[in-house]
C-alpha cells in the first residue's frame, strides 16, 4: 500500500517546499539589498510566518476533522490559549521597560491597580515553563472537554455546536478585565523573546524558520498517527462509530487522544503566531476564526494533512490581497468560497488531485467505480446510529 | 484464550453452564413491547438459528446481548458470570461476543485487508494501536482469513467497491478475525444469489465448528442448510424450539410465520 508510508509522494513535495521556503526566505531577506527585486522584506517574512502558523492550526484541525469526523468549530480557542501562554511569557520579559516602569507588573495591571501578580502569572517569566504551558493549557482543556463530550457520545452537529460555545464562552471570559489577562486589549507591546528583540530582523527570520520547522514536525506527528493502526481506528470511527464499538474499540478514548494531541498542536501554532504579529487579544477566540480554519481545511482537502496546510496558506494569501483592496468584502468572499468548494470541489484541492491521479492509475489496472468517501460522517448521522 | 485453562474456582463461580443465558427479558420502546419475557439458552459451541415474523424481536434480542439496548427487566448472562445488562458495547465485544449486522457494515474507506486488520483479536487500546503489534501484523495472517472468506484477491480494494454479497463475507471474515466465543449473525443471506447463499451456509457451518453461532434468518432453505437447532420467536417471546422439522411442523409456527 503506497498510502501507508510515513512520507508519501505528496508529503515529500510538501516537506521539500517547506524546507526550500525555510532556506530561501531568510537568504533573500538577509543577503539581498533593499531595492533588489529578489529582496524579501522583513514584514513579508513575518506575514509568511503567520501563514505557516495558520497552516499548523489547519493540520491540527484536519487530524480530528478529516480523520476522525470531529468537526471542531472551536479550534481557535486552543490556538488562542497557546498564544496567551506565549503572550504571558513575552509580557514578563518587558520588565521595567513598560510605560509605568514597574519591574514585575505588566502595564495593564498597574493601570488596573493590581498590587501583586496574580498566582497564575507565576512561572511565566521562565521560558521552559511557558513553553510547557503552551502545550498543557490547550491540552488540558481539550482533554477535559473531550472526555466529557465523547463519553456522553455527543457527536455530529451537536459536538460542533458545543465546541463553538466553548470558544465563545472563553472569548467573553477573556474580555473581562478581572481575568487578569489584559481584557479587551489583550497582551501586546512585547520587547524580547529569549533575549532577542521581537522587532529585530534576525528574530523575525528565526521565528519564521522555527514556524516552518514546527509545521514540518506537526505534519510528521499527525502523519505518523494517521498511518498507524491508531489512524485506521480513527477513520473507522469517522465512517461507522457504532460498528467500531461492536468490534471492541473504546472509541471515546481514541477520540480524546486525537483531540488532545490536535489541541496541543494548535497551541504551538498560536504560540508561534503571537510574537510574529505582536499581539494576542480575546478576538482570537471569536467563533468566526475557528470557522475560518474549517474553511481552510475544506478548501485544501480534508483528510490529507498537506491539503489543510495548503488551504490555510492560499486562503490567507487571498485574505491579505482582498482586505487590502476591498476590506468589507472579505466575509462575503469567504462565505462564497465555502459554498463553491462544498458544491464543486467537495474533496478540496489536494483531495481532488489525489482522486484524479488515483483514477488514472486505476484505469490502467482495473476499471471500477471510484470510492465514495464523500462526507462520511454525515452518512453516519443519516444512519441514525 | 483462557477457556482451555479455566481453573476450578472460576468454574465454581459460574451461575450456569450455558454460554448465553437469557431469562425473562423485557424491552419496551415508547410503549411498544419489543420483548415480552424472552428466555433462551445457548450451550458453548452450539449453533442456533432464530426465525420469526417481522417484529418478533429478533434484532432487539441481539441488541440486548451486545449492549446496544438495555432491557427493562430480565437476566442476561454470558459465560455464566458476566451480566450483560451492566456492560456497554465495547466491554461486551471484549468478552468475546461478535456481531454481524443485517445491513452489511464494513469500513468503506478502508481496504479489505485493513478491515480484517482492525478486527484481529488482540489489545485494542489507543496506545497499543499507536505503537503496538497491530502495526506489525504479517500479511499472511490477514490473507489466511481472507482466504476463508473468499476475498483474498480483493485485499487491496476499498471495501466500498465490494458487491453486496462480498461485503457480507467481509463482515463474516471480520468476525473470524475477532475470534469471539459467540457470533451473532443477523440475516447474512438477505439479498444474496442462490450460489452466494450456499457459499455462506458452508462458511457459517465451518465457523460453527469452533465458535458458538446465533443466526437470524428468514430464508428457510438456508436455515435447513445450516442443520442446527431452531428457535422461533413471536411477539417478543419464544414460540417454539427444536429441530427444523419439528419447528416447521408446529401448527403455531405455521400459523404465525410460515403460512399455510
Amino acid at each position: 500500500m503506497t498510502g501507508s508510508r510515513l512520507v508519501d509522494g505528496k508529503g515529500a513535495v510538501f516537506l521539500a517546499v517547506l524546507a526550500a521556503a525555510a532556506v530561501l526566505v531568510p537568504v533573500l531577506n538577509l543577503t539581498m539589498p533593499e531595492g533588489s527585486p529578489l529582496h524579501v522584506p522583513t514584514y513579508l517574512v513575518s506575514l509568511l510566518g503567520k501563514y505557516l502558523a495558520y497552516a499548523l492550526l489547519a493540520v491540527s484541525l484536519d487530524l480530528v476533522w478529516g480523520y476522525c469526523g470531529i468537526l471542531s468549530l472551536g479550534h481557535g480557542a486552543f490556538f488562542a490559549l497557546g498564544g496567551y501562554a506565549m503572550g504571558m511569557y513575552l509580557m514578563r520579559q518587558i520588565g521595567p521597560r513598560g510605560v509605568y516602569g514597574n519591574p514585575v507588573l505588566p502595564d495593564f495591571m498597574v493601570f488596573l491597580n493590581y498590587k501583586e501578580l496574580p498566582w497564575y502569572w507565576h512561572g511565566f517569566d521562565i521560558f521552559p515553563f511557558a513553553a510547557v504551558m503552551v502545550l498543557v493549557l490547550p491540552g488540558l482543556l481539550s482533554f477535559v472537554f473531550g472526555w466529557l463530550a465523547f463519553r456522553s457520545r455527543v457527536t455530529g452537529v451537536y459536538l460542533s455546536i458545543i465546541t463553538q460555545a466553548m470558544t465563545f464562552a472563553l472569548m467573553l471570559a477573556f474580555f473581562r478585565n478581572d481575568m487578569g489577562l489584559g481584557g479587551n486589549n489583550g497582551l501586546t507591546d512585547f520587547k524580547d523573546v529569549l533575549g532577542f528583540s521581537v522587532q529585530a530582523q534576525g528574530t523575525r527570520v528565526a521565528l519564521f524558520v522555527l514556524t516552518a520547522l514546527a509545521l514540518a514536525l506537526g505534519y510528521l506527528v499527525a502523519r505518523a498517527m494517521t498511518v498507524s493502526a491508531f489512524g485506521k481506528v480513527l477513520v473507522a470511527i469517522r465512517d461507522a462509530e457504532s460498528r467500531t464499538r461492536f468490534l471492541g474499540y473504546r472509541t471515546e478514548h481514541f477520540k480524546v487522544v486525537a483531540f488532545t494531541v490536535s489541541a496541543a498542536m494548535a497551541g504551538v501554532a498560536g504560540a508561534l503566531y503571537v510574537p510574529q504579529v505582536g499581539i494576542i487579544n480575546p478576538s482570537e477566540f471569536a467563533p468566526a476564526n475557528s470557522i475560518e480554519a474549517v474553511i481552510w481545511v475544506a478548501v485544501g482537502g480534508r483528510g490529507t494533512l498537506v491539503g489543510a496546510a495548503l488551504g490555510a496558506v492560499l486562503v490567507n494569501y487571498a485574505k491579505t490581497m482582498l482586505t487590502g483592496v476591498l476590506p468589507d468584502a472579505w466575509l462575503f468572499a469567504l462565505g462564497a468560497l465555502f459554498v463553491l468548494v462544498t458544491l464543486f470541489l467537495p474533496r478540496g484541492i489536494v483531495g481532488t488531485l489525489i482522486e484524479r491521479l488515483g483514477s488514472r492509475r486505476a484505469k490502467a489496472r482495473l476499471p471500477g467505480p471510484a470510492p465514495d468517501a464523500l462526507a462520511p460522517e454525515l452518512a453516519e448521522e443519516g444512519r441514525g446510529s | 484464550m483462557s477457556t482451555a485453562t479455566l481453573t476450578a474456582p472460576a468454574e465454581a463461580s459460574r451461575l450456569t453452564s450455558a454460554l448465553l443465558y437469557l431469562d425473562d427479558i423485557r424491552v419496551t420502546f415508547d410503549g411498544y413491547r419489543a420483548l415480552r419475557g424472552l428466555s433462551l439458552t445457548l450451550a458453548p459451541g452450539e449453533m442456533r438459528a432464530i426465525i420469526g415474523p417481522n417484529g418478533a424481536g429478533k434484532t432487539t434480542m441481539m441488541d440486548v446481548v451486545t449492549g446496544k439496548t438495555r432491557p427493562d427487566t430480565g437476566t442476561a448472562m454470558f459465560d455464566g458470570r458476566h451480566d450483560l445488562t451492566r456492560l456497554d458495547e465495547t466491554a461486551i465485544a471484549g468478552l468475546g461476543i461478535g456481531r454481524k449486522f443485517q445491513k452489511p457494515t464494513v469500513f468503506e474507506s478502508h481496504t479489505v485487508a485493513d478491515n480484517i486488520l482492525l478486527a484481529l483479536k488482540g489489545p485494542r487500546g489507543s496506545a497499543a494501536s499507536l505503537f503496538g503489534w497491530r502495526n506489525r501484523v504479517e500479511a499472511a495472517r490477514i490473507d489466511a482469513i481472507l482466504e476463508t472468506a473468499g476475498l483474498v484477491q480483493h485485499r487491496r480494494r476499498p471495501a466500498a467497491d465490494l458487491s453486496h454479497g462480498q461485503k457480507q463475507w467481509l463482515e463474516i471474515g471480520m468476525l473470524l478475525a475477532q475470534d469471539p466465543k459467540l457470533l451473532l449473525v443477523d440475516e447474512p443471506v438477505a439479498g444474496m444469489t442462490d450460489a452466494e447463499t450456499e457459499a455462506t451456509a458452508t462458511l457459517l457451518r465451518r465457523i460453527a465448528r469452533d465458535h458458538a453461532v446465533v443466526v437470524v434468518e428468514h430464508d428457510m432453505a438456508f436455515v435447513r442448510a445450516l442443520g442446527c437447532r431452531v428457535t422461533c420467536l413471536h411477539e417478543g417471546a419464544v414460540l417454539a424450539e427444536g429441530s427444523i422439522d419439528s419447528v416447521s411442523a408446529d401448527p403455531r409456527v405455521v400459523e404465525v410465520y410460515l403460512g399455510r
